[in-house]
C-alpha cells in the first residue's frame, strides 16, 4: 500500500532534518522509521524505557509533516466505545421524537443511523479526517488484548466496520504511532503489522545536542558536565532514572540559577528535579553526591 | 575463507532476494517469527531506502524483521554473519597478508602507525573506520599468538597494547614532535572503540566456532535451572503472561445465566429506539469473567535454594500479571509477602527483603510442610473457594517430618485447583525424603519445573492442552 502522499519525504536525511526542524532530534534509527513509515503509510510501534521521548517522537512528526496530531491515550478497560465511535443516543432519541408522526419509519430508521448521529471517538477521527493527521496511540501495552484485535482492522487496513453503516475507509492516510513500555508483550499479529524502532537512551553526544536545542544559554562546559551526571544517575539501580525530559528540566533549573558548575551544594539543591522517589534520593545523594564533592573539575 | 553459509555471491538484484530470503530462514531457524508480511514488507522497506548506506540498510530491514529487543540482538548477530562477513573477511586478509609480507620490524612499524591511526579515528567519532582499524588491530595481535580466546579480556589487553586511555595523552606520543597538539580521547570515544573491539571479536569467535554465542533467550534457559534472575526475567515473564491469558479465559466455558445482573442504561437506551423510545427489551452488563484468585506459596528454604531464585522471579512476574495474587514465602512457617512485590519493582530489592523480612525460619531453616498447611488453612481458609486456585512451588522433602497430607488434602478440597511445581527432575521424586506421591494425590497437577520451557509446558496442560514431550 502506497499513499500517493506528496509531502513524504524524499530521503531520510530530510526526515532527519524535519524532524531537527521540529526541534526533535532522532538518531539514524528513528529517522530511517519515520521515514519509512511516511513512504510505506505502515504503523510505527516504538518501544523503550520511559522517558526517551517516544511520544516526542510523535508530536515532532506531527510538527514536521504539519499534521494535526490525534492522541489516544490507552488505559487498562477502554473499549470501542471510547476509541472508535458510539452512536449518540440521546440525539437519536430526540430525532424520533421530534419527528413525531409525520416521518415515515423508513426515513427515521435510514436517518438515526447516519453519520450525523455517530460520535466520533480518536481512531474514527483519525481516518475520517479530510486532512491527513497523525494518530497516537500511546502507551498501547496498558489495555488488554481484546482491544489489540480491534485495532488490527485499522491497523492494517485502515478502515473501519460499523455494523449500521458498513465499511468507512481512511479518506486520508495516517501517520500511526503505537508506544509501548514494554509492560507486556504484544500479540504478534498487532508487532506483524508495524514496524518496530526501539529508543533507548541517547549517546552522550547526542543528549548534549538535545539539552543544547532546548535550553542554548546553557554554557557548553556545564552542559557536558549535566549530561555527565545524568547519565551517571542512569546507570544506577534506580526505580525512576530520570528522562530525557527532566534532564532538559535540570538544565534549565540550573540556568535559573546562574550555577556555574555542579558542585556537591547545587547538585543537592536541584537533585529533585532528576530524581523522584524517596529511596532513589537517597542513593543519588550518597553515590553521585559523593563524587561531585572533591575538587572541582574544570574543563574547556 | 569461504563462509560455512553458502558461496559468496554477488549481491545483485536477483541474488539479494534469495539471500535475504535464506537471512530470514536463518533468523527463523534462531526462533525469530518472521512471517511472509514481514518479508514482503522488509523488500518494500529496501525499495525506498540507498542501498549503499549499510547503516540505512539495516535498519530498513530491522525494523520490518526484527519486532522486539530480543530478536533485534538475534537480528545484529546474523546480519552481520549473512551479508558482510564474506566479504569483509576477505579485505582483511588482504591488509593483514600486506602486513605480514614484511619482517618483525617493519611490522612493530606498523602497529606504530595503526595507533596512530586508530587514535584519529576515535578522536573523529568514525565509526566506520573504527571498525576497520579494529578488525585489523585484532589480526596484526591475532598473530602474535596474543589471544586468550576471552573476548572481555582480549578487548583490555589490546587495548593496553595500543596504549590508548582516556583522558591522557599516550605515553609514546610525548616523544614526537606535536604530541601536544593531540586532542584527548574522551572516555566516551574510547568506550565506542571498545564496542567496535568486542563486537569483531564476537564475530572471530563465531566465525571459527561456526555457531552463534549460546547466549540465547530460550535455549540458554534449558541449559541449566537459572540462576541469574535479571536476564532470564524475560523469559520467565513471557511465560507467565502467557499463563494468564490461559487462565483469564478458561472460566468462559463455565459461566451461565445468572440471576443478578446490571442494567446497561445506554444499551436498554439505544435498544429502545426500535421500540419508539418506550424501553422494552431491558439489555444488560456483560458478565465478565471474575478474575481468577491465585495463591502461590514458594518454599525458600536451604533446600530448594538455587530453584528459589527462579521460583521469585516467577513469582516476581507472576505478580505483574495477576492483580488477585497472594503470595506467601515458607520454610518453616508461612509469611505472606504480597505487599513485598507489590510495592518493590526491582527483583533484587525483593529478594533482599524476602530474605531479611520474611521471618519464616525459626530454629532448623528445614522445611515443615505440617505447619505450613496448617498455618495457610487457618489464614485464608475462608477465602479459598472453588474459583481459587493454589500454586505450590516446593520440592515436598519434608526432612523427615511427617507429611500430614490430611491437611493439605483439605487445602486442595477447597480451593478450585491446586498445582504442585516441583524443582526438582521427576527421576529424584519420592527419593529420599522426598514425600511427592503423598501430595501429588491431591494435586491437579504436579509438575517438574527448572527451567522456563517446564514453566511453558505447565502452562499448557493448566490451559487443557497436551504436556509436551522433553
Amino acid at each position: 500500500m502506497m499513499p500517493s502522499d506528496a509531502q513524504a519525504p524524499a530521503s531520510v536525511a530530510d526526515t532527519k532534518q524535519a524532524l531537527a526542524d521540529a526541534s526533535y532530534l532522532a538518531d539514524e534509527s528513528a529517522a530511517l522509521v519515520s521515514f519509512l513509515a511516511q513512504r510505506l503509510g505502515k504503523p510505527v510501534l516504538v518501544e523503550g524505557p520511559a522517558g526517551v521521548g517516544k511520544t516526542e517522537l510523535a508530536k515532532a512528526l506531527s510538527r514536521a509533516s504539519g499534521r494535526e496530531l490525534i492522541r489516544l491515550q490507552c488505559y487498562e478497560g477502554l473499549d470501542e466505545a471510547k476509541a472508535l465511535y458510539e452512536w449518540n443516543y440521546r440525539k437519536q432519541l430526540l430525532r424520533i421524537q421530534a419527528g413525531g408522526a409525520q416521518g415515515g419509519w423508513e426515513e427515521v430508521h435510514g436517518d438515526i443511523f447516519s453519520e450525523e448521529f455517530l460520535l466520533e471517538r480518536p481512531l474514527m477521527q483519525a481516518i475520517a479526517s479530510p486532512e491527513p493527521v497523525v494518530l497516537l496511540i500511546d502507551e498501547i501495552d496498558k489495555t488488554d488484548q481484546e482491544f489489540e484485535a480491534m485495532l488490527l482492522e485499522l491497523l492494517s487496513d485502515f478502515q473501519i466496520t460499523i455494523p449500521e453503516l458498513g465499511e468507512i475507509g481512511a479518506t486520508t492516510m495516517p501517520i500511526v504511532v503505537l508506544t509501548s513500555n514494554n509492560s507486556r508483550e504484544l500479540t504478534e499479529a498487532l508487532k506483524r503489522r508495524c514496524l518496530y524502532l526501539w529508543l533507548d537512551y541517547p549517546e552522550l553526544e547526542r543528549e548534549m545536542e538535545i539539552v543544547r536545542l532546548h535550553t542554548p544559554d546553557l554554557s557548553e562546559a556545564l552542559t557536558r558536565r549535566l549530561v555527565e551526571v545524568v547519565r551517571m544517575v542512569r546507570d544506577l539501580d534506580l526505580k525512576k532514572p530520570p528522562s530525557i525530559a527532566e534532564t532538559i528540566d535540570w538544565a534549565r533549573t540550573l540556568l535559573l540559577m546562574g550555577a556555574e558548575d555542579i558542585d556537591r551544594e547545587t547538585f543537592e539543591q536541584s537533585m529533585s528535579i532528576i530524581v523522584k522517589h524517596r529511596t532513589d534520593i537517597d542513593l543519588v545523594a550518597e553515590r553521585v553526591g559523593m563524587k561531585l564533592a572533591g575538587p572541582v573539575r574544570t574543563e574547556g | 575463507m569461504p563462509g560455512p553459509y553458502g558461496p559468496k555471491a554477488e549481491t545483485g538484484p536477483p541474488g539479494l532476494a534469495a539471500k535475504l530470503l535464506g537471512f530470514c530462514e536463518e533468523l527463523r531457524g534462531e526462533g525469530v517469527a518472521v512471517g511472509t508480511s514481514e518479508i514482503l514488507d522488509a523488500f518494500a522497506a529496501l525499495e525506498q531506502v540507498p542501498w549503499e548506506s549499510r547503516e540505512d540498510f539495516r535498519e530498513a530491514l530491522a525494523t520490518t524483521i526484527a519486532k522486539s529487543q530480543e530478536d533485534r540482538r538475534l537480528f545484529e548477530l546474523l546480519f552481520e554473519r549473512w551479508f558482510f562477513r564474506a566479504a569483509e573477511a576477505e579485505a582483511i586478509e588482504r591488509e593483514v597478508s600486506e602486513a605480514g609480507e614484511r619482517h618483525e620490524g617493519a611490522e612493530r612499524l606498523d602497529i606504530d602507525e595503526l595507533r596512530e591511526q586508530i587514535r584519529e579515528a576515535i578522536v573523529a567519532g568514525d565509526d566506520g573506520a573504527m571498525r576497520d582499524l579494529a578488525r585489523l588491530a585484532i589480526a596484526a595481535f591475532g598473530r602474535q599468538g596474543e589471544g586468550s580466546g576471552v573476548v572481555g579480556v582480549d578487548v583490555q589487553r589490546i587495548r593496553r597494547t595500543l596504549e590508548l586511555s582516556a583522558g591522557t595523552q599516550p605515553r609514546q606520543g610525548e616523544a614526537t614532535d606535536g604530541a601536544a597538539e593531540r586532542p584527548p580521547i574522551e572516555r566516551e570515544q574510547l568506550n565506542r572503540f571498545e564496542r567496535h573491539l568486542r563486537r569483531e571479536l564476537e564475530r572471530d569467535l563465531i566465525e571459527r566456532t561456526e555457531t552463534l554465542p549460546p547466549s540465547r533467550p530460550l535455549a540458554e534457559l534449558d541449559r541449566a535451572l537459572p540462576t541469574s534472575p535479571t536476564q532470564d526475567l524475560a523469559a520467565v515473564h513471557r511465560a507467565v503472561s502467557q499463563m494468564k491469558r490461559r487462565l483469564a479465559t478458561l472460566g468462559h466455558e463455565q459461566r451461565g445465566r445468572k440471576q443478578a445482573q446490571t442494567v446497561d442504561v445506554r444499551r436498554t437506551m439505544r435498544a429502545s429506539l426500535e421500540t419508539g423510545g418506550v424501553p422494552m427489551h431491558l439489555r444488560y452488563r456483560p458478565k465478565r469473567p471474575r478474575r481468577p484468585e491465585i495463591y502461590v506459596l514458594c518454599d525458600v528454604s536451604t533446600s530448594v535454594t538455587s530453584a528459589s531464585v527462579f521460583f521469585l522471579s516467577v513469582l516476581h512476574a507472576l505478580h505483574d500479571s495477576f492483580r488477585k495474587l497472594r503470595s506467601f514465602v515458607f520454610i518453616e512457617r508461612i509469611s505472606e509477602v504480597t505487599e513485598v512485590f507489590e510495592h518493590e519493582r526491582d527483583f533484587r530489592e525483593v529478594a533482599r527483603r524476602i530474605s531479611s523480612e520474611g521471618g519464616v525460619a525459626d530454629v532448623s531453616g528445614y522445611t515443615d510442610y505440617g505447619r505450613v498447611w496448617l498455618e495457610f488453612l487457618t489464614e485464608i481458609s475462608d477465602e479459598l473457594d472453588p474459583r481459587s486456585t493454589v500454586i505450590v512451588l516446593g520440592d515436598a522433602r519434608t526432612n523427615g517430618r511427617e507429611p500430614p497430607a490430611e491437611v493439605f488434602a483439605q487445602v486442595a478440597e477447597r480451593a478450585g485447583r491446586l498445582f504442585w511445581l516441583n524443582p526438582e527432575p521427576k527421576l529424584y521424586w519420592n527419593y529420599g525424603d522426598s514425600v511427592m506421591a503423598a501430595y501429588e494425590r491431591h494435586c491437579d497437577g504436579a509438575f517438574e519445573c527448572w527451567t522456563t520451557r517446564h514453566l511453558e509446558n505447565f502452562v499448557n496442560v493448566v490451559a487443557g492442552g497436551v504436556p509436551a514431550a522433553d
